[in-house]
């Protein structure tokens, strides 16, 4: 479906800087781009493709909640969590799918706020993935409660028991600073995606399509006065989305350090949270985005110079995570206390050296291949090293949460974590729930923020520069 | 919202809702939105498929008040959190974590910040859509199929008829003038309102079918009922196990509690001897140890004191806040503390060690049993130690051997 031939892709990689590099393939006009991203919504009928990938994710999804249903009615002991490791892939799952989402709202807002045109391709995307990101995250601290029905006493209201939440607990900031994540990344995600509901409204054909899109369009009509008010509030959203994605982690952070236990307690986890979470979540757009361009046509829009900027991200955030492990390991020798050296050395080269090496090998060794430029700018090389951060990002989280409780102060309770099979099951299924929700996005939503895109079309705004 | 709606079935005729111009540039739409807005028009607006750079100032638009919305909500967050926070941890229920400070204002920044993210968010996206109106699904553009074709693409002004100067005869031409590369009139059925027919039953329907489970709920919960309520979530309320004196079908004699297996002997059923593991004689109080004492048990009776006893009476055993666990709940100030007794008081000095051993062993009003921690012998030696602390507060000269006497004068 590429409208312009892929002879153009030398040009969106070229470095001269009399010119600014095309943001899409040049020569595309603002109805190619509708045609182009409306192009999958208005498929009369899915490609078969679509219908495989999402039955296989959809019976995933349902192993998943059936999963909780077990863990609900028979409590947390199907987990393989015990003394001393009471946190295992519960809190390892949520950290690394709460990650994920952060280059969602890094893409969409602090790119938007540094005025880096080249997100308006992959925004839309990227926010998506975010909130289904979210979503993933948040069952997981949500079950782990053991009593769910109870979940309700996070909340501050008065009550019987004459009590209130404890606020200078990391738990409870974590509490309101990942729903309002969520929130704020829905509202934002909502705000971009009305005045292309709009054309997707004028577009149908179809009664129902024609109602709902027209419903969540609420009614859009492009009228400058309009505009108006929204790009005011989306660079509000912007401004707030963007320090709000730095505290995200930064809390979630302080639920280790601001437990004693060596391994977590130490003060750069803040930090090194926020460029891990970026470098994950950067490495599942990459993921994503490969196949999806090249299945939904959308080469075009999304240029191997999108993929190149995003390959540069995660070598940038690769090297602070492998500085910061680098770091943890000097902070520990020169703290001089025998409890924080013995977990880093324990952590190399005791029982789960194998989680940590992996961890190494796939975020600080394998993105160093992105120096070079043919990596960066090769699909099916990009989308391996890809799944490798995905992989090595989860097993970072695995490595700090278990491998520090296992081995805590007194050896008398040392004990190693094993995971069941509802652990594992329940792992997979987070995967096809989020790939559930992220197949539906892609095939009835524009894939692409057609109005963003054609406001950098040259010529958009008359002779006026933009 | 098209043409064919405003043909009339009841015969009611179609009236001008609006004029609307198409351009083909930018620049054209620019120059002509400046036009009308020096013309004085009022009800009219600029539709584009994306923001167009340089409009509102051709517009005259004045700038709007989402960022004051915006900044009040983001106080407001501020202001509700700080109180929430402070209120419910410092005053209402205060919780002492080792002695920090109630109005631990940096333990509060993290929620204090995320809801002034939170509120502010609402407030901007609130914002947008009350400030623009919306939802407005009906608006004098939809009535123009052209608009609605390449609204997307197209550049258009539209002036309402509720304006003050519209004019249906004379606008056209003068959207032409300005660069129009069509023009046209709107028609709709007077009257008709912008919220369709379908979505207004559509989300009734929705709402009352929601209210039926709370509702059914509520007038179960208000009726009286004879049996007990149905109890969704059990927890651990209901245990299939057997309590002490109740019925069970599982033995022939029919009840839970069993007899003890012949031939058993269960814990501290051995400890016959009244006196050494009583501290009775007789049925009253033993004036006498049941065993000789040493100067090894002396020792052992000192350590354990220290260890057991002194937390709360102190060292000397003088009790008050000279134990280190009364001096801290006094310094917290709680409530409910009774002061650990003087073991020199005459009451206590003048008990037979008997009673001191039943002390010990079972407890004495507030203060608890410590059987289950110190054996009975290791019991017997506190008590010896504690008559040596107690005759080492009122010694006389008499207790001191004669040969040294002569060094205290
Ligand atoms: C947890 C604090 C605590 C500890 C530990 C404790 N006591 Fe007491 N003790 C008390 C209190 C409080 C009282 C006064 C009880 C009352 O008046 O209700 C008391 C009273 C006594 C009395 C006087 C009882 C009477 O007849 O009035 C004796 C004797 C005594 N304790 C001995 C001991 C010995 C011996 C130990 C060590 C094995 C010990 N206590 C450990 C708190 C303690």
């Amino acid at each position: 479906m590429s409208v312009v031939s892929a002879a153009y892709e030398h040009e969106h990689l070229s470095d001269d800087p009399r010119h600014r590099a095309p943001l899409t393939t040049p020569g595309l006009t603002a109805s190619q781009v509708d045609d182009i991203v409306a192009r999958t919504p208005e498929l009369p009928r899915a490609p078969a493709a679509w219908y495989a990938a999402f039955t296989v994710s959809a019976a995933v999804a349902a192993m998943f909640f059936a999963l909780i249903g077990y863990l609900i009615v028979t409590g947390i002991g199907v987990w393989g969590n015990n003394h001393p490791v009471y946190w295992a892939f519960d809190i390892t799952n949520f950290v690394f799918w709460i990650g994920i989402g952060h280059a969602g709202t890094l893409i969409s807002a602090i790119l938007f706020l540094f005025r880096q045109k080249w997100r308006t391709s992959i925004n839309r995307f990227a926010e998506a993935m975010t909130i289904f990101a979210v979503i993933c995250a948040l069952i997981f601290p949500g079950i782990h409660m053991g009593r769910i029905w109870l979940a309700y006493w996070m909340a501050p209201y008065p009550n019987q028991m004459a009590m209130w939440p404890q606020f200078r607990s990391p738990l409870m900031w974590d509490v309101f600073a990942v729903s309002t994540y969520f929130t704020v990344s829905l509202l934002f995600w909502y705000l971009g995606l009305i005045p292309d509901l709009a054309v997707l409204r004028d577009r149908a054909t179809g009664w129902w399509r024609k109602r709902l899109y027209g419903l969540f369009a609420l009614g859009w009509r492009g009228s400058a006065r309009q505009w108006h008010v929204y790009e005011r509030a989306y660079l509000f959203l912007a401004a707030l989305g963007t320090p709000l994605v730095l505290s995200v982690h930064s809390v979630v952070s302080t639920d280790f350090s601001v437990a004693q236990l060596p391994g977590w307690h130490t003060t750069i986890f803040p930090p090194y949270f926020v460029a891990g979470a970026i470098f994950s979540g950067f490495g599942m757009v990459v993921t994503l985005m490969v196949p999806a361009r090249q299945f939904f046509g959308l080469k075009d829009l999304i240029t191997v110079r999108h993929l190149d900027n995003m390959n540069k991200v995660i070598l940038g955030t690769s090297c602070m995570v492998g500085y910061a492990y680098g770091l943890e390991f000097f902070t520990a020798w020169y703290s001089g206390n025998a409890y924080e050296q013995f977990v880093f050395i324990n952590r190399a080269t005791g029982p789960y050296a194998w989680a940590y090496w992996t961890m190494v090998l796939c975020n600080v060794v394998l993105p160093q291949l992105f120096w070079f430029r043919w990596a960066r700018t090769t699909p099916w090389l990009m989308w391996l090293v890809a799944i490798g951060v995905n992989i090595g990002m989860w097993f970072e989280r695995f490595v700090i949460i278990v491998t520090s409780l296992s081995r805590d102060y007194l050896p008398s309770s040392w004990q190693m974590f094993v995971p069941t099979w509802v652990d594992l099951g329940m792992l997979v299924g987070s995967f096809g729930l989020f790939f559930t929700c992220f197949l539906l996005f892609c095939r009835y939503l524009p894939m692409v923020a057609m109005a963003e895109v054609k406001q950098i079309l040259p010529g958009a705004h008359g002779s006026e520069k933009h | 919202m098209v043409e064919s709606n405003a043909k009339s079935e009841t015969g009611r005729q179609p009236v001008p809702v609006g004029v609307l111009g198409q351009f083909d540039h930018p620049d054209a739409l620019k120059r002509a939105a400046a036009a009308l807005r020096d013309a004085g028009f009022r009800n009219w607006d600029v539709h584009s498929p994306y923001p167009i750079h340089g409009v509102e100032r051709a517009m005259g638009m004045r700038p709007s008040r989402l960022p004051w919305l915006v900044l009040l909500a983001g106080l407001t967050g501020i202001g509700l959190a700080l109180a929430l926070q402070i209120w419910t941890n410092a005053i209402d229920y205060p919780i002492n974590i080792s002695g920090k400070p109630l109005f631990s204002i940096p333990a509060f920044v993290p929620i204090t910040f995320e809801l002034m993210v939170l509120l502010a968010a609402f407030a901007a996206f609130g914002g947008a859509l009350v400030l623009n109106l919306l939802p407005q699904f009906g608006h004098p553009v939809f009535c123009s199929r052209r608009f609605v074709d390449s609204g997307r693409t197209g550049f258009f002004i539209s002036i309402e008829a509720v304006d003050p100067k519209f004019d249906a005869d004379q606008l056209p031409a003068l959207l032409s003038s300005l660069g129009a590369t069509h023009t046209e009139v709107l028609f709709d059925l007077p009257g008709r309102e912008s919220y369709p027919g379908w979505l207004k039953i559509g989300l009734l329907s929705v709402c009352i079918v929601a209210a039926v489970p709370p509702l059914l709920v509520a007038a179960y919960r208000a009726a009286p009922k004879s049996e007990p309520r149905i109890h969704i979530i059990q927890d651990m309320d209901f245990q299939e196990k057997y309590k002490a004196q109740t019925v069970s079908p599982l033995f022939a004699d029919g009840r839970s509690a069993r007899p003890d297996v012949e031939g058993v002997v269960a814990l501290g059923m051995a400890e016959e001897d009244e006196h050494l593991y009583r501290g009775f004689l007789d049925g009253k109080p033993a004036e006498a140890f049941p065993m000789p004492v040493t100067m090894p048990m002396m020792q052992t009776g000192r350590e354990l004191f220290n260890v057991y006893c002194s937390p709360c009476h102190g060292r000397v055993g003088e009790g008050g806040v000279t134990g280190i666990i009364s001096a801290r709940a006094v310094k917290r100030q709680e409530g409910t503390w009774t002061m650990p007794l003087s073991l020199h008081a005459d009451s206590v000095v003048d008990q037979p060690v008997g009673q001191l051993f039943e002390t010990i062993t079972a407890g004495r009003r507030t203060m608890p049993s410590y059987s289950a921690q110190i054996s009975a012998a290791d019991r017997w030696a506190i008590v010896a130690y504690i008559r040596a602390l107690q005759r080492s507060r009122h010694a006389t000269i008499d207790d001191v051997p004669e040969e040294i006497r002569s060094n205290l004068k």
